[in-house]
């Protein structure tokens, strides 16, 4: 039984890596305690040493990649964001760091729980994005991570997200690879480009000006970033055949038939799972799609099964302040030129960290079955529970602010 | 019958998450004591870290706000020049001042940002359960450096009030403990001048708070009374780093 940061410290240490820079951030630190620890034992051989920021933490892991090492860092919400800029750079130095986003919402106000504005935020510095739903994913994608990130079609960082909290300490049964089989699927990192020593003059992170080489280098990014998701088939029905888990770039359940399709992201997918079992015995032809592979977004994977179901809701757990769910956007683009296409809703909740209730999962099929039957299409929504906004006015109430929030279903 | 003790009004009436033995209670106790007795509860403003201390505006009561890690000298800079008649300090723990904020307070006193700062070194990232802080002893065993804390990879703790004193722009630094009753009426002393050093617009003052952190030293209260005095105070000596008042 292991909790997901125990996870992510196993793939660290099957990896092989050689090098982690670190700085605590709540919800990730056990991850980097843990390596600390094995490498004090010396039951791992990695260089490791705690920095003063989140900011120099990637650039130092980011500048270790480039030299040919096999370098891995974690961090969280604050940290990912503190070193933002470096995210920008390190992909377009395209080095194959892999790193570790626990999510957790963004101040403010400030929390520890988890949604997802901390690691879509990134979505496009260039770093390849895997979403898990559970602890066995989480160290079973550091591997896959690597050998994308390594990969010389691709040569760009990734990273693994897994929620804080809900997969960070949940202990989980995870199974370990025996290490010659981990060998064998990911060997030593024999880098053949992006190793940038004194002995071969070469110049890194140059200044291109004019735009159009800068145009050029941006979408020859784009390119690698594509093309990643025909290397991540490749890699993970390798990884199945070694080790009898399937990764697909979208995960279903109960998608092949589901009239009413509902897309996640992460853990909370499996309470999704759950709703999904309840509609069906309510009668409701109910599926669910959760993008694994977020960064780049696998549009072929999402249209094939998105297009078999009359009605689909996005539930975003983040929220782009003036627009709306991200995913939500997301995979409305990639629907926009289909010919026949399903109703597209979207709905938010689970920010902060905040439950996804059984009636909220309710409420979501029931708008579907309405807009299947009867072709009513509600509009986006940001839900809640009445006992959550009974709450939100007691805390109103202490505060002096008099207008409440009324319940209505719909809300 | 005359009240000779009682809790300061600024102190808010409620439990505090701070672990046993912290040392936390005790610096915003004093701090409370002095907006009271001065008066200045209606126009002090205060900042709240990241770390152990992030939720200090739950205990302080006046207008607080909280910074993201490391930037309560910014957030403090933002607020003290456009309401320089306000007296502003910024409260942070050594994660947040002496490793992710060193630019912020290396700035801010180089500006001679007149504010107070008031920073609490207990050694440790306390509210992350106890990993290596820049500030950490060589040798002292932390849940990043299991092993005690290797100079010769991990480097050496930071000293900052002797890094601040060296700019021209700080006014008053003085390094203080709280490992005994004495010592704890000088750390109040010490406050006190600080935001003397404010209100007198002298500029940037910091007060070093040698504190306690038995969780994660591994100690007894005692013990980690005894540690400040006789290992924390080696390498992080007391006393009066650099005042104003003894100019000339």
């Amino acid at each position: 039984m292991l909790t997901g940061n125990a996870a992510a410290a196993w793939g660290v240490r099957l990896a092989n890596v050689d090098y982690i820079p670190a700085f605590p951030v709540t919800p990730q630190t056990e991850i980097i305690e843990t390596l600390s620890k094995w490498i004090n034992d010396g039951v791992m051989d990695a260089k490791f040493v705690t920095m003063d920021s989140e900011h120099s933490m990637i650039t130092a892991a980011g500048a270790a990649s480039a030299t040919g090492a096999r370098v891995f860092t974690a961090t969280s919400s604050q940290g990912l964001v503190y070193g933002f800029e470096m995210l920008y750079t390190i992909a377009g130095w395209r080095v194959p760091l892999v790193m570790i986003n626990v999510s957790r919402g963004l101040s403010s106000p400030i929390t520890l729980e988890p949604d997802h504005n901390d690691i879509l935020a990134t979505r496009d510095t260039g770093f390849i994005q895997i979403h898990c739903e559970v602890c066995q994913e989480v160290m079973d994608s550091i591997l896959i991570a690597y050998r994308l990130a390594e990969d010389e079609r691709i040569l760009l960082p990734v990273l693994v997200n897994m929620d804080g909290f809900h997969l960070s300490f949940t202990r989980e049964p995870v199974e370990l690879p025996i290490i010659e089989q981990v060998r064998k699927f990911l060997p030593a990192y024999k880098p053949n480009h992006a190793f940038f020593k004194a002995s071969q003059p070469m110049a890194q992170g140059v200044a291109v000006l004019g735009g159009y080489a800068y145009s050029y280098f941006k979408y020859q990014m784009h390119l690698a970033s594509k093309k990643a998701i025909e290397v991540y088939r490749e890699v993970s029905e390798e990884f199945a055949e070694l080790f009898g888990r399937t990764y697909n770039t979208v995960e279903t359940y109960m998608a092949d038939d589901a009239e009413c399709l509902l897309i996640m992201t992460n853990s909370f997918t499996t309470m999704g799972k759950a709703a999904i079992e309840r509609a069906r015995a309510r009668n409701i032809k109910a599926g669910l799609l959760r993008l694994r592979l977020v960064r780049p977004f696998p549009e072929a994977d999402i249209i094939r099964f998105v297009k078999r179901a009359k009605a689909v809701a996005v539930l975003d757990q983040n929220i782009s302040i003036g627009k709306g769910g991200i995913i939500y956007s997301d995979v409305a683009s990639t629907l926009y030129n289909e010919k026949e296409k399903p109703v597209l809703l979207s709905f938010i909740s689970g920010l902060g960290g905040k439950n996804i209730s059984i009636e909220e999962f309710e409420f979501i099929f029931d708008s579907l079955v309405k807009a299947v039957d009867k072709g009513e299409i509600s509009p986006p929504q940001l839900l809640y529970t009445e006992a959550e906004l009974i709450e939100i006015n007691r805390l109103k109430n202490i505060v002096g602010k008099e207008k409440h929030y009324k319940f209505e279903s719909g809300d | 019958m005359q009240t000779i003790y009682e809790k300061p009004k600024t102190l808010i009436d409620t439990s505090t998450h701070f672990c046993p033995g912290c040392g936390h209670g005790i610096v915003l106790r004093l701090i409370a004591e002095i907006i009271d007795a001065w008066g200045i509860r209606g126009k002090t403003i205060g900042l709240a870290p990241v770390g152990c201390a992030v939720l200090a505006y739950n205990y302080l009561d006046i207008d607080m706000c909280e910074a993201a890690h490391g930037r309560p000298p910014a957030v403090a800079t933002g607020i003290k020049r456009v309401h320089p008649d306000n007296i502003v300090f910024a409260y942070q723990g050594d994660g947040d001042l002496a490793a992710i904020g060193t630019a912020e307070i290396i700035h801010a006193a180089n500006r001679g940002e007149n504010i107070t700062f008031i920073f609490v070194n207990n050694a440790v990232y306390g509210m992350t359960n106890g990993q290596m802080a820049p500030t950490t002893l060589p040798g002292q065993r932390t849940a990043t450096t299991p092993a005690g804390r290797d100079s010769a990879n991990y480097g050496y703790p930071i000293r900052i009030c002797e890094l601040l004193a060296v700019l021209d722009g700080t006014s008053y630094i003085e390094r203080v403990s709280l490992s005994s009753p004495e010592n704890i009426r000088k750390t109040k002393k010490a406050l006190e001048k600080g935001f003397t050093t404010q209100l007198e617009k002298k500029g940037f003052s910091l007060i070093e708070i040698l504190s306690p952190c038995p969780i994660y030293w591994r100690m007894d209260a005692n013990e980690s009374m005894k540690y400040i005095d006789e290992d924390m105070t080696r390498i992080f000596p007391l006393g009066v780093v650099k005042d104003w008042t003894q100019k000339n």
